[in-house]
């Protein structure tokens, strides 16, 4: 394939989609580790109703809006949480079952009672995406990237996407040591006077923010699943946690990449006309390397369990 | 590709809303089964779904595995597509709901064996293990569903549906089969329900007592299966995890008892089934699934708030309750030593009893009252103070009256020791 070709049309769906999944890989990691890889999944549902309540307030589909939105639900979702574990004495995982569940109905309610039809907003798009939209029309060839111009009409994801993932590696490098220490010993932790209450807190506020940014460009599914299977392929792997995220982000760059390459090109090669959805291929994907490094990864079996039960 | 995808899924309500009649009036009429062939249809095959997903999750809840579910009915979907493809290939119609749903039950099945054995033989926990497989067959479904958006247009319509539900043009070979699923679903519950508690409660004991906790484990996982599959029709994979976790946590809050819970939680399922069928066939745009969850949610925010004993309410009005007691045993404890109160509440409280006047003067009765509570006090010290009260002595918490753990006997015995007014003037 030529640079006139695959400038403009793959190369900018290509790198927000391996942005999105390291964004998500990155805090995912540590989600993981503590037990907490579902609340990907509750956040994932719950920022529905926080767009569609952007969408109703303001009346434009636009970013800013709509990821205040999402921001907002996010953390009402994870203040009900809380409330209804505390209030109510319901184990953790109901409760998130009982929130996000909730929330996404309510969206969904929301979205049938308003006319949205003037508009692209629907809940398909929500879970799906649309990477394969996000061409870059004013490239014409490798030569753009070097182009002001044409840069100037590089679809503004990216940007948001690189900013995001931006912000979660710094995020990430300046709490490395508290994080590390609290996320395996959260007793040690507090003894040295690390705030692992705030430090946990701003773990999933950065998975939020990772998943809503995320959702905006390539759909709630495959935030689901990088914040999960990279991670999950990369435990298998090593026993440090250096090499695990070292790991998790090839895993989830070669997710993205081969899982747009497939959507993209694959049926052509099968003989179809047309292309499949990239966001499922690439959980797809990202799914087949989870299955393989579970068979055979060097570090799968618990550390002291026995060899076969 | 997808932005040309925009499915009408809450037509429910048009063929019946032709005429624009009072909301109400038709909410009523679908409570009834007044509003014609398909909403009763609906509205019973609901009641019976959510009956059954009630019972179903109870054991989940209750085995702490609420969010299993949420994998398993996400799994459905490569199934529901394959089956799908398969039956146009075959030259079918390709939307019959009996193949439609035996493939989802084998993808779940396929899906929660992959979750049993990402838990037992790697190292990932389970939450990890439901993530990545709710995820990942989730994302080769959405493959499946494009891969069927370009094999013939317009033959897919009714496969998104499966996503949010869709009772719009529902028949009767529909509706029959999801009330025969239901009631062999509620059958088997029956049958299992006694090792199915136990294995719930204590897993370890129900191993050694010899019953096989994974089979049995694996059944309960298979009947959530039957139920997620007989949903898919009605609210859709998304939304039928609300069915199996809410009514179990709704009914938790009423009673401490396992086969009230699995009752209640049933009834609990029931209601906000029928209610949320009928309430979506009474106006224009009120998708049945999202309805049936948020009546399902209406119910459990009512519970929690108002349940006896393990509600909000009562725990505040206990927390509220605790807290007089204490205010006013420390003020009369305050009046016996002749110590000023400047606590409000305290002071409020002695007050509004007759305890003592406004400005923290006892009264005659609060005299009397606080000379009470001192002895006690001091009846206390010798109880603690005396191995052979130990038993009694652990119940000593500062509020607990002295009678209620003594007898007569004793509560003299404590008296003589401890004499009468010392070191006064006659």
């Amino acid at each position: 394939m030529s640079g006139e070709e695959f400038v403009p049309l793959s190369l900018t769906p290509l790198l927000i989609g391996i942005f999105a999944a390291v964004a998500c890989a990155l805090p995912g990691n540590f989600l993981v580790l503590r037990k907490q890889a579902l609340i990907g999944d509750a956040i994932s549902h719950v920022v529905l109703p926080g767009i569609v309540v952007a969408f109703l307030l303001t009346g434009v589909i636009s970013a800013w809006p709509m990821m205040l939105g999402a921001a907002a639900a996010a953390i009402v979702a994870v203040v009900m949480i809380e409330a209804i574990r505390r209030l109510g004495r319901i184990e953790p995982g109901a409760a998130m079952g009982v929130v996000f569940t909730t929330m996404f109905a309510g969206g969904v309610l929301l979205l049938e009672q308003t006319d949205t039809s003037t508009v692209h907003l629907d809940v398909e798009h929500a879970l799906y995406g649309n990477l394969e939209s996000l061409i870059w029309l004013d490239a014409v060839g490798w030569s753009s990237l070097l182009d002001v111009q044409a840069l100037a009409g590089l679809p503004v994801e990216l940007g948001r996407i690189a900013a995001t993932l931006a912000g979660a590696i710094a995020f990430i490098w300046l709490f490395w040591r508290p994080l590390k220490i609290s996320t395996f010993d959260e007793g040690f932790a507090c003894t040295m006077g690390i705030r692992t209450n705030a430090l946990g807190l701003a773990l999933v506020v950065v998975a939020a923010i990772a998943a809503v940014a995320s959702f905006d460009a390539v759909g709630s599914i495959i935030v689901i699943a990088m914040f999960i299977c990279p991670p999950a392929a990369a435990r298998m792997m090593t026993n440090q946690l250096e090499r695990q995220i070292a790991w998790s982000v090839g895993f989830a760059a070669i997710s993205a990449t081969l899982g747009y390459v497939l959507a993209g090109y694959g049926p052509l090669w099968l003989g179809a006309a047309d292309a499949v959805s990239a966001a499922g291929m690439i959980a797809t994907v990202s799914g087949i390397i989870l299955a393989l490094a579970a068979m055979f990864g060097p570090c799968r079996k618990r550390a002291g369990a026995p060899a076969q039960a | 590709m997808v932005a040309a995808l925009q499915p009408r899924r809450s037509t429910s309500c048009r063929v019946w809303s032709a005429k624009q009649t009072d909301t109400r009036v038709m909410l009523i009429d679908a409570l009834l089964l007044q509003l014609g062939y398909n909403a009763t249809l609906v509205a019973i095959g609901a009641a019976l779904l959510g009956v059954s997903a009630g019972v179903t999750g109870t054991f989940l809840f209750l085995r702490k595995r609420a969010l299993v579910s949420d994998a398993i009915s996400h799994a459905t979907l490569p199934g529901v597509c394959i089956a799908f493809m398969i039956m146009v290939a075959l030259g079918g119609d390709g939307r019959n709901l009996i193949g439609l749903l035996l493939g989802s039950a084998l993808s779940a099945w396929i899906g929660l064996l992959c979750l049993n054995w990402l838990t037992r033989n790697t190292r990932l926990a389970e939450d990890a293990a439901i993530g990545s497989v709710l995820s990942v067959f989730f994302g080769f479904g959405v493959v499946l569903l494009t891969v069927i958006q370009t094999m013939g247009v317009g033959r897919q319509a009714g496969l998104e549906g499966f996503l949010l539900g869709s009772t719009a043009g529902m028949l009767w070979a529909d509706a029959m089969i999801i009330a025969v699923g239901g009631g062999a679903t509620l059958l088997l519950i029956l049958l299992l329900r006694r090792p199915m508690t136990l294995v719930s409660f204590d897993p370890e004991h129900a191993a050694a007592r010899g019953l096989p906790v994974a089979r049995i484990d694996l059944a309960m996982m298979g009947l959530v299966m039957a139920v997620t599959v007989v949903g898919l029709k009605i609210v859709g994979l998304i939304l039928i995890v609300a069915l199996l976790i809410i009514p179990p946590v709704t009914a938790r809050f009423w009673t401490e008892r396992s086969d009230r819970v699995v009752l209640l939680s049933g009834l609990a399922g029931g209601i906000s089934g029928y209610v949320g069928a009928a309430m979506s066939a009474s106006a224009p745009n009120l998708p049945t699934g999202p309805i049936i969850v948020l009546v399902s949610f209406t119910l459990f925010a009512l519970s929690m708030l108002l349940a006896p004993n393990r509600g909000a309410l009562a725990a505040i009005l206990g927390h509220l309750k605790f807290q007089r007691r204490v205010h006013l045993r420390q003020g009369l404890l305050a009046l016996a030593q002749g110590q000023p109160i400047y606590e409000r509440l305290t002071l409020r409280l002695l007050s509004r009893a007759g305890l003592a006047r406004a400005d923290g003067v006892a009264t005659e009765f609060g005299r009397a009252r606080a000379a009470k509570a001192l002895r006690d006090e001091k009846r206390w010290e010798v109880v603690r103070t005396d191995q052979a009260h130990e038993a009694a002595a652990a119940l000593y918490d500062g509020l607990r009256d002295i009678e209620t753990v003594l007898t007569k006997d004793q509560i003299a015995d404590i008296d003589h020791r401890i004499g009468g007014p010392q070191e006064i003037p006659a």
